[in-house]
């Protein structure tokens, strides 16, 4: 299969499917392009829904999160992100989280985005599981053996996070982590080639910082840090600010008409 | 927009002849590498020939396509999913007007204005001369490179046929609704999918229906099973398998008097049309030969047999025209058969090229996106690196015609521009390939 013979996709196309899309939009249009926030394992578009949705919208930027269908492969899942920023009126900015950016990053070898922004991206299974072993192994081992992620609030949040917040999000965040996540598969090349900016935090105990570097050098730049905060930065207390740098560049990035 | 007659110089911009499928993806992918582009469109929308309010638009109301989503989808904007495997011309248009509204592709786009020549001025560069649909005054842009997709599904082609009729005879072109069939004998000519699927509505509505065609074609299912039969073939497997599943899913109609195919399945376009056997069988089509004569109000048929139809419809195609360059420039024989490279490019003009003038065993959008594709990376190529540009040029000169065209199998003039998909997306990527090593 080459970008332009597609034999899988001809003859075995993916089947619809019902996604969840969770949408704010700004009062009035100023034709700044959509955004697609797309959630990794173990969480879902709640978590953008909770501070950065409302913030995009209430800077101009209509704001959408899509849950990718939970039992889909990564294939399945980036046809869900296509299938949705091709809904939306505007060529779209794809936004992937954690095992999210995979999903976007495929989605990017199929649909010209507008922009990407990959958020503490596990592009690379391996070293995230190196990483999870050494912060947390013992909630780390049992899902080597088929059986659940435990994290601890340590592990995925910044110290500045209220642990009553911390328990309240760990207690809707699970995952079970599945063999694609360690498959060695390229990631395909950008169609359109879309400015690409890779954000996290070098205090992310999910993805090292050597993680976010090689992230950030495959797409051609230097990763946005953020240091104090854990891996979802969209939960942490100063969530405001890493939101803001990424409308910041996207402003920059894509200049408005007019 | 000027009254006057002014030589507007466009720098290195692109000039689009046509916002139809072919159109609009050429604008979006030159738009991409970073290209100026004006494109000109005669109607005041897009859509080109799927815009059924268009006076040149062929689709009746009717139709459907006869490729699958995922075979003729843009490769980079799919359709909706829910949609069904065949959707309806009409969603095809909404397609088309989605996509030029997500790439923002309108403000590119001169509505009412036609082009009424294209002369190089040397240097590769083009005098394009405008002028609005309406008539009034021309005017005359120069632009870096022309892009031309102007449709090949409008000029009718009209058989010539000895004698009167006293009956009413129409292209396919020029049907729109079944209505004009209901209750009447109607006489369709013309074997190829159009002339199938009219047959296909005239059984249904009319009270008889003869079915002329001269040569027999391969009738392919639309389903095998619940699957899309397009789906089944396009599966990676040897072109010897392929052309295997081929003979062994079509219809055999010779037990109806349909000629045999005097070609292999894969050398000239499939018709899909699961409903003609259906007809065939139930006695509502009746396979008749050649039409030889009119005589007043009957029809001469080649075995000797005289039919009296009171509607005759013809569906023998469309030519491509380029009425607004000289012959020349795309190496038009004197039939009007362009001569191009990959169907696309002008031979001896590196900045002239054809998007959308071919005729796929699938459908047309993706072989247009990737067209215009490697005629925006190829333009770019010229502009950064005009030493490689050169040595691909020399490479694609020993291209071995018989790996991309099908052309001399089939040497009728409705087979002129046959590709078969999977062939021809291999020369293009190898294409796209020897102009990436150029970085």
């Amino acid at each position: 299969m080459s970008a332009l013979l597609r034999f899988e996709d001809w003859s075995d196309p993916v089947p619809a499917a019902e996604r969840e899309v969770v949408s704010q939009l700004p009062d009035e249009d100023q034709g700044r392009p959509p955004l697609l926030f797309v959630p990794g394992l173990g969480h879902g578009a709640w978590a953008f829904a909770e501070h950065w949705i409302g913030h995009a919208a209430s800077r101009g930027f209509p704001a959408h999160a899509v849950n990718p269908r939970p039992d889909g492969d990564l294939r399945a899942q980036a046809h869900d992100v296509v299938q949705v920023a091709a809904s939306l009126p505007r060529q779209t900015v794809l936004i992937g989280h954690g095992t999210g950016s995979r999903v976007v990053a495929r989605a990017l070898g199929r649909y010209p985005a507008r922009a990407a922004v990959l958020i503490a991206p596990v592009l690379d299974g391996w070293a995230a599981l190196g990483a999870a072993l050494r912060s947390n192994p013992a909630g780390t081992v049992p899902a080597l053996f088929g059986g659940r992620l435990k994290f601890s609030g340590r592990q995925l949040f910044g110290p500045d996070l209220p642990p009553e917040e911390a328990a309240a999000h760990l207690e809707r965040i699970g995952a079970r982590p599945r063999a694609e996540l360690f498959a060695r598969d390229g990631l395909p090349e950008p169609v359109g080639g879309p400015p690409v900016l890779v954000v996290g935090s070098p205090d992310d105990r999910v993805v090292p910082r050597p993680a976010l570097d090689r992230a950030a050098v495959r797409y051609g730049g230097a990763p946005l840090l953020f240091p104090g905060m854990g891996h979802y930065l969209m939960l942490e207390t100063k969530w405001a600010e890493p939101i803001d740098a990424i409308l910041d560049w996207l402003d920059k990035e894509i200049p408005q008409a007019g | 927009m000027q009254d006057s007659p002014d030589l507007g110089d466009r720098g290195g911009a692109v000039c689009v002849v046509g916002a139809g499928a072919s159109g609009l993806t050429a604008i979006k992918n030159l738009r991409e590498l970073g290209f100026a582009v004006d494109c000109y469109e005669r109607e005041t929308s897009v859509g080109g020939a799927w815009n059924w309010r268009h006076d040149r638009s062929p689709v009746y109301a009717g139709a459907h396509l006869i490729s699958s989503r995922p075979l003729t989808e843009f490769p980079d904007f799919p359709m909706p999913d829910t949609w069904p495997d065949y959707p309806h011309h009409s969603q095809v248009l909404e397609y088309l007007e989605r996509y030029a509204k997500h790439f923002g592709l309108g403000e590119h786009i001169w509505y009412g204005m036609e082009v009424k020549s294209i002369v190089p001025v040397g240097d590769g560069r083009w005098d394009v001369t405008i002028q609005s649909t309406g008539g009034g005054t021309s005017r005359v842009q120069r632009y870096a490179a022309v892009v031309i997709a102007n449709g090949h599904n409008w000029a009718p082609v009209a058989p010539e046929i000895p004698g009167a009729f006293n009956g009413q005879v129409i292209h396919a072109g020029a049907y729109k609704e079944p209505s004009r069939l209901r209750g009447r004998r109607v006489l369709v000519i013309g074997g190829g999918n159009t002339g199938c699927d009219i047959a296909v509505e005239a059984a249904q509505h009319a009270t008889r229906v003869w079915h002329s065609t001269r040569r027999g074609y391969w009738y392919f299912p639309k389903y095998l099973g619940n699957r899309p039969a397009d789906q089944v073939y396009h599966r990676r497997m040897s072109t010897w398998l392929r052309d295997r599943r081929f003979r062994r899913s079509a219809a055999d109609l010779t037990r109806w008097g349909v000629p045999a195919p005097d070609h292999a399945p894969l050398e000239s376009h499939p018709i899909v049309n699961g409903l003609l056997p259906h007809y065939l069988g139930h006695g509502r089509i009746e396979a008749v030969p050649d039409v030889t004569r009119y005589d007043g109000a009957s029809v001469e048929l080649s075995d000797g047999r005289r039919i009296e139809p009171e509607l005759v419809i013809t569906a023998t195609g469309y030519r491509p025209r380029f009425d607004f360059l000289a012959p020349e420039l795309l190496d038009i024989d004197e039939d009007g058969r362009p001569d191009l490279h990959l169907h696309a490019f002008a031979r001896k003009h590196p900045t002239l090229a054809v998007v959308g003038l071919v005729q796929p065993s699938a459908g047309l959008f993706p072989l247009a996106h990737w067209q215009s594709v490697a005629v925006a990376r190829w333009l770019r190529l010229r502009d950064t690196d005009p030493e490689k540009a050169g040595l691909v040029q020399r490479e694609e000169s020993q291209r071995p015609l018989a790996s991309w065209s099908r052309r001399k199998v089939v040497p009728t003039q409705r087979h002129w521009f046959e590709v078969d998909h999977v062939d021809y997306l291999k020369a293009v990527e190898s294409l796209l390939t020897r102009m990436e090593s150029a970085k």
